[in-house]
């Protein structure tokens, strides 16, 4: 695959569409292409955390280790960025993403993405918007986890 | 050491002083008669002088001579010569005796020349050896630089003087005595005068030069400590780096400096006041005897003849007196110095040679314990560290001894191995104090690893066989000149007061290590790298490294099996596509164009990129085909990629990284470039603007950069280009340029591209770590891990270890403590620059393999971890200096103490 289907890849991916293509092309050609084989781990839970990866194409699973073991928290595709919120703030990966297909994924170095965020201003409003959009999801999710408890409870 | 540099010098060459004043004293009779000589010839044959008559005759060479206090001697009887045959004679033997006299010169300054050398040698020795025999506690107050400043600059005037030390005064003394009594036999008086100011010259002037010697000795404290705090800021460098004191620094050098410099201008001004009045001195003697003698000629009491005769004979006075007068001066200089260099090295307490004494057979076991009694260690400001300590470690047992930093545990460890000496009480083995015992047995039976590791400048294998080395254990046969030379060092070692041992020998003693030789040395370096847990960095500094083909032939010669080895492994694991291999007939899309178009590998420094590219042969296999102009608009079209991406980054920025091909720098060169050259042909480019261009398509790799500028045409043309550039490649190239062989190992190359023979893919995750896993399968699977762990320990290890890592030399420091297989093994917090984990695993490593494999000795570990003491046999506890509980495991844990807290 060549640096412009990769552009063409990465404005797909929601992070990135309001930055130039050429700048896109400059993150592409800056970040190490990497191909996964089904079954193998992009990162364990625990890792340091030092790069994001944009998966170009296949899929792989979020799993999360709990007391009752390992379980599937969610699932990603193509055209999505993972692992950014552990370079972000510093803490060592939270989950572990393994690819369930074939992957193909973009390694964004950690040093190269936090750059990224300071000379696109556009980028970090929309991480802000993503997170933000997580928050609410999160927020309304535990207030009706909540709530279901205590209907559990006061029944 | 002697504290006079005269007498050191006698005791040490006596016999060769004699043996030179006798030459000199033999070398004075050639002299003298050459001065007789010029006056014979002048008066005889020249002006005719006894050859009156036609084809008369003289006698030659009859020599007689007035020999003071001997009276008239005649040396030779003579010939009966003509005028003419008189004059060739005289003149041939005025030459022979030039010869004489120059051959006499010549041998007299070799001879001296050569004493003073073997004197400088002896003394820098004898400085050394001090110096290995120093107390431990010296070390804490001596400047390293110091001592090397000392050793090798501050001695070696030492040596030029030594030569001189008794002939000079002996030769110019007699000298100057002879012209001074000639003085008094020609006029009491005058001569008297004479004497007089010779008398205040040898009065006045050494007391003037007092100051002087004053000064010379400043002058060298202030150098010393100036080559003291060189070797701090050397040694200190990441501090003042890391603190921006480099301007204090600065600042105390240049006052360092200034100081050294108001000394040195002190000592010129003072140097040349002595020597004026000297001159002045010298000068005002003929004033007396023109004033004084004239006048008592006038008033007729002296005879002008006389006065005539000791003005000329004054001439002869001044010349050796001067010289004499300057030969004090250094000999004053060198004994100053000699005594400042003295003094630093008569240390108290020096190590007596006896316990340092070579010992070339194995010492034999310890069998007792080791029993310290009312042990107490002070620190430097008085603190005890110890304090009346007294305990006894049986052989065989294993004791962790546990306590907070300062709890005394460091010091009880430092002082079993010798390194503090205790300030009371003592520590013994079978009743003979551990001082006492030669270090030929504690420091082999007794071996030491603390966090504060030492390496020697050399290769990882001699830093670890390091505790080995403790005597020449072979006897070197040299053959031929090797001999004679051997021999001569040996003979000059020994008139140097040097020890006679031999460097070459093989010093490694294999038996107490438990090998037979150099052949199964890893039977035991293997297992003992294993437990410290670097076998695997060695791997990988062996991965690295070029390999010698002469010395590991046994890993080379089966470089095939290996290749097919990974290639079987790589496949069976389903990884194939990890690394792609090497085909002559075959482009290798994840290596260079470069090294597509090379396939092989350059012997550098004899062969780089540039001269490869400025080769005529090369650039003709390029022009073949028109690869020149493909490769040519395929660098262009590299270049507007890379200056659309990066034109608008700062020069600093991370993404540049990335960018193999160029620098930050070359950015703006190539947009010129490219405003010129873009849209224009081949001829438009001048040859070093092509040459810059193809240049970027060299390092481009497809998979890597991804411009999509490689098509199977352009790869069949460089796959082409290759064949042809192999097929009749130059003799010149050939001998620089080794290309891949499947069936060969490629000596240019790291032996990790010779295993791989092939790229790693770059799209591959994690690709080097699963290689790095399967290579050490492999060479465990082949036998082959000891060459490849041999290859390793040829890594040079750097100045003072610098090369490895912290962890590696904390790792190889307990590494080389556990080879020595001694009786009592005593570990200091070994291990802190590693992982809690790490640190754990090799305690549990080395109690439970390494102890259990027959040879059991003690081990005494002061531990970091304290939940690891239940490995160890017994326990003892420190607090505060004293040793507060001793038992097992178990009965300590039960006991309410000090050490259940310490564990909790």
């Amino acid at each position: 695959m060549l640096l412009k289907d990769e552009v063409e890849m990465l404005r797909r991916v929601p992070l990135f569409s309001g930055v130039a293509p050429a700048k896109l092309k400059l993150l592409a050609f800056t970040s190490e292409r990497v191909s996964y084989k089904s079954g193998q781990v992009l990162f364990n839970q625990g890792d340091p955390a030092d790069a994001a990866y944009v998966i170009l194409s296949g899929a792989a699973d979020i799993l999360a280790d709990s007391p009752s073991g390992e379980i599937k928290v969610a699932e990603i595709e193509h055209d999505s960025i993972v692992g950014e919120i552990a370079i972000l703030c510093d803490v060592s990966r939270t989950a572990t993403v393994r690819a369930n297909s074939p992957l193909e994924a973009l390694r964004i170095s950690k040093d190269h993405f936090i750059k990224l965020l300071s000379d696109y201003p556009e980028m970090t409003i929309e991480i802000m918007r993503v997170l933000a959009d997580r928050l609410s999801h999160t927020t309304t999710e535990l207030s009706e986890a909540r709530s279901k408890q205590k209907q559990h409870a006061s029944k | 050491m002697e504290k006079s540099l005269t007498r050191y010098i006698w005791s040490n060459t006596r016999l060769q002083q004699i043996w030179i004043l006798i030459v000199v004293a033999v070398s004075m009779i050639p002299y003298f008669l050459s001065f007789d000589l010029p006056k014979q010839i002048v008066n005889g044959p020249i002006q005719g002088t006894g050859f009156e008559s036609p084809g008369a005759t003289q006698t030659f060479m009859r020599i007689r001579y007035d020999i003071p206090y001997v009276g008239e001697v005649t040396f030779f009887n003579g010939l009966e010569l003509t005028r003419f045959e008189t004059l060739m004679a005289l003149s041939l033997v005025f030459l022979l005796l030039v010869i004489v006299n120059g051959l006499f010169k010549l041998y007299i300054n070799t001879y001296k020349g050569r004493l003073g050398e073997r004197m400088l040698r002896r003394i820098r020795f004898e400085l050394i050896d001090r110096v290995l025999r120093f107390p431990p506690s010296q070390f804490k107050r001596v400047k390293s630089a110091e001592i090397a400043t000392m050793i090798k600059d501050e001695v070696e005037p030492m040596g030029g003087f030594t030569g001189d030390a008794f002939v000079q005064p002996a030769l110019l003394g007699g000298q100057a005595l002879t012209a001074l009594v000639f003085i008094i036999m020609q006029n009491f008086w005058l001569g008297m005068i004479a004497a007089g100011i010779v008398a205040i010259q040898g009065v006045v002037i050494p007391r003037m030069r007092k100051r002087l010697l004053e000064l010379g000795r400043q002058r060298q404290l202030t150098a010393r400590e100036l080559s003291g705090r060189v070797g701090e800021i050397v040694d200190g460098i990441g501090t003042i780096h890391g603190n921006d004191t480099s301007n204090y620094e600065r600042a105390d050098i240049a006052a360092r400096l200034g100081l050294i410099f108001s000394i040195r201008y002190d000592l010129y001004q003072w140097k040349f006041l002595v020597k004026f009045i000297n001159n002045f001195l010298a000068q005002v003697t003929p004033f007396l005897f023109y004033s004084i003698g004239g006048v008592l000629a006038l008033q007729g009491r002296l005879d002008i003849g006389q006065l005539v005769a000791v003005i000329n004979a004054y001439k002869d006075l001044p010349g050796p007196l001067k010289e004499l007068i300057d030969w004090d001066q250094a000999r004053q200089d060198v004994q100053v110095k000699y005594a400042q260099v003295v003094e630093q090295f008569n240390v108290d307490r020096l190590v007596d040679p006896k316990i340092q004494a070579l010992a070339p057979t194995p010492a034999g076991r310890l069998e007792h314990s080791l029993h310290a009694v009312n042990l107490t260690v002070l620190d430097d400001s008085g603190a005890p560290l110890l304090n009346h300590i007294s305990v006894e470690i049986n052989p065989s047992e294993t004791v962790a001894v546990v306590g907070n930093s300062a709890s005394g545990a460091e010091a009880l460890a430092e002082a079993f191995a010798r390194l503090v000496w205790p300030d009371q009480g003592r520590i013994t083995i079978d009743g003979t104090d551990l001082l006492d015992l030669p270090e030929s047995v504690t420091g082999r039976r007794i071996a030491y690893a603390a966090s504060d590791t030492y390496f020697f400048h050399g290769t990882l294998r001699d830093n670890l066989l390091y505790g080995l080395k403790h005597a020449p254990l072979t006897k070197v046969e040299y053959e031929g000149k090797q001999a004679i030379n051997y021999k001569w060092n040996i003979n000059e070692a020994r008139r140097a007061g040097n020890p006679e041992l031999d460097l070459n020998s093989d010093w490694v003693d294999y038996t107490s290590a438990g090998v037979t030789g150099p052949h199964d040395l890893f039977k035991v370096v293997r297992p003992v790298l294993d437990a410290v847990m670097i076998s695997q960095d060695i791997q990988d500094m062996a991965l690295r490294s070029l390999v010698n083909t002469a010395t590991h032939s046994d890993l080379t010669d089966r470089i095939v099996e290996l290749r097919e080895a990974l290639r079987k492994r790589l496949k069976k694991e389903g990884l194939e596509d990890l690394v792609v291999p090497f085909k002559l007939k075959e482009y290798n899309p994840q290596a260079t164009i470069g090294e597509n178009l090379l396939f092989g590998t350059m012997k550098r420094p004899m062969m780089t990129n540039r001269k490869l590219a400025a080769h005529p042969y090369f650039r003709s296999v390029l022009r073949e085909n028109d690869l020149y102009i493909d490769l040519y608009f395929m660098g262009l079209e590299i270049a507007s990629n890379a200056v659309e991406l990066f034109q608008d980054l700062p020069p600093d920025h991370p993404f540049f990284q990335q960018l193999t091909f160029m620098t930050a720098d070359d950015i703006p060169a190539y947009q010129i470039l490219l405003q010129k050259l873009q849209g224009r042909g081949f001829e438009a480019a001048s040859p070093e603007e092509r040459s810059n261009i193809i240049r970027l398509s060299f390092s481009y790799i497809e998979p890597r950069h991804r411009f999509g500028l490689l098509n199977d045409e352009l790869m069949a043309k460089i796959v082409d280009a290759r064949a042809r550039f192999h097929e009749n490649l130059p003799a010149d190239l050939k001998e620089v340029i080794e290309r891949y062989d499947p069936k060969k190992f490629i000596s240019s190359a790291t032996l990790l591209d010779n295993v791989l023979f092939g790229r790693v893919g770059f799209a591959q995750a994690d690709g080097t770590d699963k290689l790095r896993d399967i290579m050490r399968d492999i060479f465990n699977k082949l036998g082959l891990f000891e060459s490849v762990l041999s290859i390793g320990l040829d890594f040079d290890v750097g100045s003072g270890g610098k090369r490895l890592t912290n962890v590696q030399r904390q790792k190889l420091n307990v590494a080389r403590a556990l080879l020595k297989r001694s009786d009592y093994l005593i570990f200091n917090r070994p291990l802190p620059a590693l992982d809690q984990r790490i640190q754990d695993k090799i305690t549990h490593n080395i109690m439970e393999n390494l102890h259990k494999e027959g040879h059991s000795p003690s081990i005494i570990w002061v531990l970091s971890n304290t939940s690891l003491a239940k490995l160890f046999d017994r326990v003892i506890v420190f607090d505060n200096g004293a040793l507060v509980e001793d038992g097992t495991h178990a009965t300590l844990l039960e006991k309410n103490g000090v050490f259940r807290q310490l564990a909790s």
